[in-house]
């Protein structure tokens, strides 16, 4: 049995040791904002904090986050008015969307370590992101609003 | 044709109230081209409630156009309606939409006018209602953002209220209606928010991949490695051991031509994603032989190329291009070449279905849910309106997502199980199983006079047809591909010849986004800017006066080939190079064109496209690292699409195709050997990240009230050479092979 908080959450799981967090989330907490876009750490669709630090839960196997705290984008705020949220919408970035709950987590693990991330913060954390949409211009500046550096 | 009230609604009756005023507008260019329209004319719909709530269908697909939000948008304006109190209701797959089909860039120019009927129909009806009520003329009565208002006398109604008397109403003729003068819109061309824009920022958006049925078991499907090949022997042992399998089920091979269908294979059935995948790697399978085992890409290049230097059908003739190339005093000739490509919409297909008493139901992110109709019920042998299609949001499409084999998998095999059935495809199907965007080669050959003017220009192209997806003997572009850049190449050159020669494809062959100008917009566009420099003359002033004076081409018709343009008539869309003139001086002169000269590894590269009926430029700047990969700092567009609903959306789409260019044009290839496709996820098919995507993108708008055209697709064509013109500025090279990468400079 694996013990884990998933957004403040206590959540027990058994089956599979190896199967990924992903799955977890998606498939057995309907926690679907969790993205599935290649499965091998390529694409950051993913993405959640585990332990307050960005992972990609398509790689992260349920044996390895014992005991952790791991936050999706459904809990990232209780009101969807983080301030990466608000300035996503601010800025209009989603195009399809699917990519950017990975997008904004992964954004969202930049600004606790980098509370004004420089262009090349932002690109250097945002590089595992793909939007194949082709959002990233409004990405860097929705996250420049978000952390209040120049945009 | 006038807008009707419909009292009884029958197939609506899930998204309308028994007491809303119910309009349906009808499209009338749909309903005059199809003789069953008689019946039912397809149409926009539009409910008011009793409680004043505006409810719209939109019956177009949401993949990131925001297509979903504007066309309502469009409609409440019209009504003046208050759009907080307007609710989007999807609709499922219905031929009483019109076209579903969201392709081809067209949804605005296609619905404009009908939703406009609906809303200024609809806004009538309710000054006629409270005219009658209140008994005043119905001429100073107006609708002001949700209720009726009677200046005179300071009486006002909400939209609800009226709502009865309304209904009693015929409704208006077409030429009673009175349309808003764009300055009153409160929503269009205000960059209003999209709807599903606080669901997509908080995870809620629902997509293909997030839907699910009580009871359902998920798919993952092992498919034929080779296309044309299928399950010989198969061994479930090992699979059907994994914890969470419920069964294992062998799809029957499909009888070409390929359509719609699925491609077989074995799909392992489980009550967990990560069981299905799991157990599917467990499954051993044996092939049968396919004719399509010995495609190689090099060899099939090989091929192609030797087709483009022989000569091929004709299907654009001016004057006499041998004669000017014999007497001209320089000439000069190039092959291009653009290799397959896989569109990867950032959501693999994934689609679930119930079968159940000889009916389906799915939900499933499709661009084109009537397809998914027609593709599933010809697959289990049962009625067309038996199957149900409910649209999620699309994560991405690019033309992948209006072929539904995924979801006729996912509908057989719910039959098989007898239970929902959930098909998800990992990225390594998506990319191993593609219907790819086909493999190009062109050749080039101009003649030009003393003084550098180009007085003779030779097109070919060969390439694999969208054709053979449904006509498997299809060897030669279809008129809708040599419509795509190639038919209309709008020089002013006195003798000009565009040709087509034959390819047999080998894999599965599809439209992506821009289509078939992705490959003949590279080749044209490269093959111009060569000219220029030959000329020894400015690539943007060599440009404009290629293009010749300003006018209106009609093209002729060549052999049984008509000029597609888009479906449209000429008369109606001509092909106008002022137009073009016009975004390339804008581009020019918004990139900073004049000033910025070549130096220091940068360098400014220019090309110019039509398609779906817009008018673009795009001036894109590139810069060598010192690793010498290039980056590219800047991207100008000049666009020029008609009339436009929505500015910043607009923009999106630019920016967007900025990018699935920078794509195609460093990194996009597709390879097979021994017939398999050699790519299978992001890191031997990538695209572009932050870091090697346009870093700023500028789009001009021209400012238009030209009848709407595409948006969504044609900024992706002048992407690559005009990349691949400014990496000649910058160093000298000329690329005429796609991608960069194999080049070492991306
Ligand atoms: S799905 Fe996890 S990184 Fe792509
Ligand atoms: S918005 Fe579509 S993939 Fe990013």
């Amino acid at each position: 049995m694996i013990r884990l908080k998933i957004n403040g959450t206590s959540r027990q799981y058994e089956g599979d040791p190896d199967m990924p967090l992903l799955w977890f989330l998606r498939d057995n907490l309907e926690l679907t904002g969790t993205k599935y876009g290649c499965g091998m750490g390529l694409c950051g669709s993913c993405t959640v904090h585990v332990d307050g630090k960005a992972a990609r839960a398509c790689v992260t196997p349920m044996k390895s986050i014992e005991g952790k705290n791991v936050l999706t984008i459904e809990g990232l705020s209780a009101k969807g008015d983080h301030p990466l949220q608000r300035a996503w919408k601010q800025c209009a970035v989603a195009q399809c969307g699917y990519c950017q709950p990975g997008q904004i987590m992964q954004a969202a693990s930049l600004l606790k370590e980098k509370p004004k991330p420089t262009d090349a913060d932002i690109e250097a954390a945002m590089q595992g992101n793909i939007c194949r949409c082709g959002t990233y211009e409004r990405i860097r500046k929705a996250v420049k609003i978000a952390a209040g550096v120049q945009a | 044709m006038s807008v009707t009230v419909l009292s009884r609604r029958g197939f609506l009756d899930t998204i309308f109230s028994a007491g809303a005023l119910v309009l349906s507008a009808p499209l009338v260019s749909e309903a005059a081209s199809k003789a069953d329209a008689a019946a039912w004319h397809p149409s926009v719909y539009l409910g008011i409630e009793t409680d004043g709530t505006v409810l719209i269908v939109s019956h177009r697909s949401e993949m990131g156009t925001g297509i979903r939000s504007v066309l309502p948008m469009l409609l409440a304006d019209e009504l003046d309606a208050d759009w907080k109190r307007v609710k989007v209701e999807q609709a499922i797959g219905d031929t009483r939409y019109g076209s579903q089909n969201t392709d081809g860039s067209c949804s605005i120019r296609d619905f404009y006018d009908a939703i406009r009927e609906a809303g200024a129909s609809a806004r009538l009806m309710l000054e006629r209602a409270a005219a009658s009520k209140w008994n005043v003329p119905v001429g100073e009565c107006q609708v002001k953002l949700h209720q009726v208002v009677h200046e005179k006398s300071g009486k006002k109604a909400g939209l609800g209220e009226l709502v009865k008397l309304a209904s009693t109403q015929q409704a208006p003729k077409a030429a009673e209606l009175k349309f808003k003068s764009p300055a009153d819109y409160r929503y269009i061309g205000k960059d209003t928010p999209m709807i599903d824009a606080d669901d997509i920022v908080t995870g809620k958006g629902q997509f293909g991949y997030d839907a699910k049925m009580p009871g359902m078991l998920i798919a993952s499907i092992e498919r034929p490695p080779v296309y044309g090949s299928s399950v010989a022997k198969v061994d479930d042992t090992e699979a059907r051991k994994v914890a969470g399998v419920a069964q294992t089920v062998t799809l029957d091979k499909f009888q070409p031509p390929q359509m719609f269908k699925q491609l077989g294979g074995v799909a392992v059935l489980a009550n967990s994603t990560w069981a299905a995948m799991q157990a599917r790697k467990k499954l051993k399978v044996e092939w049968t032989a396919s004719p399509n085992a010995e495609y190689e890409s090099g060899a099939y290049k090989s091929k192609l190329a030797e087709a483009a230097r022989k000569p091929q059908k004709v299907v654009r003739k001016v004057g006499d291009v041998d004669a000017a190339l014999a007497g001209a005093a320089k000439t000069h000739e190039a092959e291009y070449y653009v290799p397959l490509l896989s569109h990867a919409p950032m959501e693999p297909p994934a689609a679930v279905a119930e079968f159940k008493d000889g009916k389906v139901v799915t939900w499933a992110a499709t661009q084109n849910p009537q397809a998914v109709q027609e593709a599933v019920s010809e697959a289990l042998g049962i009625k067309k309106e038996d199957v149900t299609c409910h649209v999620t949001l699309l994560g991405g499409g690019f033309g992948r997502k209006s072929k539904p084999d995924y979801v006729v998998e996912a509908a057989l095999l719910s039959k098989k199980a007898g239970k929902p059935v959930k098909v998800v495809w990992t990225r390594e199907d998506d990319i191993r199983f593609d219907y790819y965007h086909a493999v190009a080669a062109m050749y080039m050959k101009a003649g030009l006079d003393a003084s550098g003017k180009t007085t003779g220009w030779l097109q070919r192209s060969v390439f694999p047809t969208i054709g053979s997806t449904f006509n498997a003997d299809a060897r030669y572009g279809q008129e809708f591909e040599m419509g795509m850049g190639w038919m209309d190449v709008p020089f002013d050159i006195p003798n000009h010849r565009a040709e087509n020669g034959p390819a047999q494809n080998h894999v599965r062959i599809g439209w992506m986004r821009s289509v078939a100008n992705i490959y003949h917009a590279f080749a044209v566009h490269s093959f111009v800017d060569e000219l220029a420099h030959l000329a020894g003359k400015d690539p943007v002033q060599y440009l404009l006066s290629t293009l010749g004076p300003d006018r209106k081409i009609t093209i002729p018709p060549e052999g049984d080939l008509k000029y597609w343009n888009n479906t449209m008539p000429q008369e109606k869309y001509p092909v106008d190079t002022a137009r073009l003139r016009r975004v390339i001086e804008i581009a020019a002169e918004k990139s900073g064109w004049a000033n910025k000269k070549p130096g220091n590894g940068r360098a400014l590269g220019i090309a110019a496209h039509r398609s779906f009926l817009s008018y673009i430029a795009a001036v894109v700047e590139i810069e060598m690292g010192s690793d010498g990969k290039i980056r590219i700092p800047r991207v100008d567009f000049a666009v020029d699409c008609g009339t436009i609903l929505h500015p910043d959306r607009v923009k999106s789409q630019f920016e967007g195709a900025g990018v699935f260019g920078a794509s195609i044009a460093r990194m996009g290839e597709i390879t097979a050997a021994n017939g398999q496709i050699q790519q299978s996820n992001f890191h031997n098919y990538p695209v572009a990240r932050m870091n090697e995507a346009p870093r700023e993108t500028h789009v001009h708008i021209v400012p238009s009230t030209d009848l709407p055209a595409g948006v969504g697709e044609p900024g992706v064509p002048p992407i690559p050479p005009a990349i691949c013109n400014a990496i000649y500025r910058a160093t000298g090279k000329r690329v005429r092979e796609l991608p960069l990468k194999r080049h070492g400079l991306a």
